[in-house]
C-alpha cells in the first residue's frame, strides 16, 4: 500500500495537502467576493490586490514596526479592511445607480494602480516572510510528514469560513445583510442604516482577503503579483460555484483546491488549467453554477 | 451601460443634417498623411493594430453590451497562428493573416458559445478565465517558444510582389487592413443586423418577443468581434516580427477596455482615438516601468467616475452631433 495508481502515497498526500492550502485561499477569497457581490452588486476585481496588500502589510509591520506574525494576523486585516471601507465610501458608492460593469472596471483600475505602485517599490521578485517560530517544524504521522504551518493554515481558514457562514446565516446582523441584498429600500425603511451596512460589508470582504494574504505570506513570497494571478482562478471558482451561497463558496473553494492538487500528481501539465476546464464543463451542464440559485 | 451612451435616437435629427462620413473622411485623411509627418512609423502601425482591436471589441461592448474580459485570447492566438504560418510554413503575409483571423474566429465560436450562457459580469469572468487558460496553454506548449515567443517572423512579399520590409509599403498594408475592418464594422453597426444587436442590448425580453433569438445574434457578434481582433493580432505579429505571451496576457485585455472607455464607448471613432492615446501613453511611459500600470489604473478610475462618455463622447456632446 505505498502506491495508488502508480503514484507514491506520500507524493499523493503531499499534493493533497498543497491542494487543501490553495483551496483555503480560494475559499476565503471567493467568500469575500460573494459577500461583496451580494450587497453591493459589484464584482470586486481589486480583491486580489487587497489580498496582496494584506501580505505586504504583514511584511511592513514586521520590517518597520517589529510586529510579529500574530500581531499582523489581527492588525493587517483591520488596516486593509478600513482602507477598503474608505474606498467604498469615496469611490464605489458613486456607481450605485449604474450598470454593474462600471464597478468591475473601477475595481480593475484600482487593482492595476495598487499592483503598479507595489511593483515600482519592490520589483517583481518579492520578499520572503519568515513563519512564526511556534509554527515551524511538523508532525511525523508515519505515512507522511505534516508541516505544522500548513496544518495551521487549513484549520484556521476553515474556522474563519465557518465563522463567516455563522455570522451571515445565523445572526441578526446576518439577517439584516441578507434582507438588504433582497430589498435595500425596505430594510432602510425599517430603520437600518443601509449605506453604513454596505460600507461595513465591503470592509469585511476586503478584510477577509487581507487575512488570506497574511496567511499566505509565509507560504509564498510576498510579491506584487501574488494577487493578480490568484484572482482569475478565484473568478473561475466563483463561476463554478455560482455566487449564490456562502456555503457554496466555501465548499467549491476547497474542492477545487483538492482537484488541482490531484491533477498535479496524475497529470502535472494540466494543473494550471484544470480549474478552467472544470469551469467550461460546469457551464455546459449547469450554467448557473453548482450552488447557484437562479440562472 | 445603456443610459451612458448617447442613444442614436436622440441624436438622429442632427445626424440627418450632418453626413456621417465627414468625421470618418477626416480620420482617413489624417492616417494617410501620418507617415509623412515624421512620427515613428512602427508606433503608428502599432496604434493602428490596436485601433482595429479596439473597434472589434467595441462592436461587442458598445453595440451588444457584452463586456468580454478575455479578448487578448483572440488577438494573441491569431498572432501565434500568423507568425507560425509565415515563419515555419513560409506562407505569404496575406494568407498568414487570413489564417490567423480564421483561427481567432474558431476560438471565438468556442469561447462565445460557452460564455453567452452567462450574462453581465459573469460573462466577463468566464471570458477572462478562458483566456487565462489559453495563456497557460501557450506558456507550456513548445511551438510558441514559451517566454521568448516566436521571433524573427518574416514579413514577406504582399501578393508575391510588394516587399513589406519597406516601411511605407508596410504602413499602407496595415492601414488597408485597419480601414477594411473599420468600414466592415461601421457597415454592420448601421445595418439591420446592427439594429437587432442594439435592440438586444436595450431590451432583451422585448427582442425575444419580437421573434429574434438574442443568443444567436450575440454569438454571431462575438465570432465577428473575435475574428477582427484576430486580424489585428496577426497584423501586429507581422509588423513586430514577433508573437509573444504579452499579447495573450490579461493585461492586454484590460488595455483594450481602457482604450474604449477613454475614447468613448459605443461611438464609431472612440476606439480609434482611445487606441492612439493608450499606445502613445505606453510608448512614452515605457522607460518608467511599472508606472504605466499606475497611470493606466488611475485613468480607469477617473474615466469610470467622471468621464464615462470618453473623449469622443464628450466631443460629440459639445458639437451636438454623433462622431
Amino acid at each position: 500500500m505505498t502506491t495508488v495508481f502508480g503514484v507514491p502515497v506520500q507524493a499523493l498526500l503531499g499534493q493533497l495537502l498543497v491542494g487543501l492550502i490553495n483551496g483555503s485561499f480560494y475559499a476565503m477569497l471567493s467568500l469575500g467576493l460573494a459577500i461583496i457581490f451580494g450587497l453591493l452588486n459589484v464584482v470586486n476585481f481589486a480583491h486580489g490586490a487587497f489580498y496582496t496588500l494584506g501580505a505586504f502589510t504583514a511584511w511592513f509591520l514586521l520590517q518597520f514596526a517589529g510586529v510579529n506574525y500574530w500581531g499582523a494576523l489581527v492588525l493587517a486585516p483591520l488596516a486593509v479592511g478600513l482602507a477598503g471601507a474608505l474606498v467604498e465610501r469615496t469611490l464605489i458608492k458613486r456607481l450605485n445607480s449604474l450598470d454593474p460593469i462600471y464597478g468591475l472596471l473601477l475595481t480593475f483600475g484600482l487593482a492595476l494602480f495598487i499592483q503598479g505602485l507595489l511593483q515600482n517599490k519592490y520589483g517583481s521578485s518579492g520578499q520572503p516572510y519568515e513563519m512564526p517560530e511556534s509554527l515551524t517544524g511538523g508532525y511525523a504521522l508515519g505515512f507522511m510528514f505534516l508541516p505544522r504551518y500548513r496544518a495551521w493554515v487549513v484549520v484556521f481558514s476553515l474556522l474563519v469560513c465557518g465563522a463567516t457562514w455563522f455570522v451571515t446565516e445565523r445572526t441578526r446582523l446576518g439577517s439584516y445583510l441578507r434582507a438588504a441584498t433582497e430589498n435595500p429600500a425596505l430594510v432602510q425603511a425599517f430603520g437600518v442604516n443601509v449605506p453604513r451596512l454596505v460600507t461595513a460589508t465591503y470592509g469585511l470582504g476586503v478584510g477577509l482577503a487581507a487575512l488570506a494574504g497574511v496567511l499566505a505570506a509565509p507560504v509564498y513570497r510576498v510579491s506584487p503579483q501574488m494577487g493578480s494571478d490568484l484572482i482569475i482562478v478565484v473568478f473561475a471558482v466563483v463561476v463554478i460555484g455560482g455566487m449564490g451561497s456562502i456555503m457554496g463558496s466555501i465548499v467549491t473553494g476547497f474542492a477545487l483546491g483538492i482537484i488541482e492538487g490531484l491533477t498535479k500528481v496524475f497529470y502535472p501539465e494540466a494543473s494550471n488549467t484544470v480549474i478552467f476546464v472544470v469551469m467550461a464543463i460546469v457551464l455546459l451542464i449547469k450554467p448557473s453554477g453548482l450552488f447557484g440559485r437562479t440562472a | 451601460m445603456a443610459q451612458e451612451t448617447p442613444t442614436p435616437r436622440a441624436l438622429a435629427p442632427r445626424a440627418a443634417q450632418h453626413p456621417r462620413w465627414i468625421p470618418i473622411a477626416v480620420m482617413v485623411g489624417l492616417l494617410v498623411l501620418a507617415p509623412f509627418s515624421g512620427i515613428y512609423p512602427v508606433f503608428l502601425m502599432k496604434a493602428l493594430c490596436f485601433a482595429l482591436f479596439a473597434c472589434a471589441f467595441n462592436l461587442l461592448l458598445g453595440y451588444v453590451g457584452l463586456l468580454s474580459f478575455g479578448h487578448a485570447l483572440f488577438f494573441g492566438s491569431a498572432g501565434y497562428a500568423t507568425a507560425h504560418a509565415a515563419k515555419v510554413w513560409g506562407w505569404p503575409p496575406e494568407v498568414a493573416i487570413l489564417f490567423g483571423t480564421a483561427v481567432a474566429a474558431v476560438y471565438g465560436l468556442v469561447v462565445g458559445a460557452l460564455a453567452i450562457r452567462r450574462q453581465g459580469i459573469y460573462f466577463a469572468m468566464v471570458t477572462l478565465a478562458l483566456a487565462q487558460m489559453a495563456y497557460f496553454f501557450y506558456l507550456q506548449t513548445p511551438f510558441t517558444g514559451g517566454e521568448d515567443g516566436i521571433q524573427a517572423v518574416p514579413r514577406g512579399h504582399l501578393l508575391g510582389v510588394l516587399d513589406l520590409d519597406a516601411m511605407l509599403s508596410l504602413y499602407f498594408f496595415v492601414l488597408a487592413i485597419f480601414l477594411g475592418g473599420f468600414l466592415l464594422i461601421h457597415r454592420m453597426v448601421h445595418s439591420p443586423f446592427g439594429q437587432v444587436l442594439k435592440a438586444v442590448r436595450e431590451n432583451e425580453p422585448r427582442a425575444v418577443s419580437l421573434g429574434y433569438k438574442p443568443d444567436h445574434y450575440k454569438l454571431i457578434a462575438f465570432v465577428l468581434s473575435a475574428a477582427l481582433a484576430g486580424a489585428a493580432g496577426g497584423t501586429k505579429a507581422l509588423v513586430f516580427q514577433l508573437a509573444s505571451l504579452t499579447d495573450v496576457h490579461w493585461h492586454t485585455s484590460g488595455a483594450v477596455i481602457l482604450m474604449i472607455l477613454l475614447g468613448g464607448l459605443g461611438t464609431i471613432l472612440g476606439p480609434v482615438v482611445g487606441a492612439f492615446i493608450v499606445v502613445a501613453l505606453e510608448n512614452y511611459l515605457a522607460q518608467l516601468g511599472s508606472w504605466v500600470m499606475v497611470v493606466e489604473g488611475a485613468i480607469f478610475v477617473i474615466c469610470v467616475l467622471t468621464f464615462r462618455r470618453g473623449v469622443i463622447g464628450e466631443l460629440s456632446r459639445l458639437l451636438k452631433r454623433p462622431l
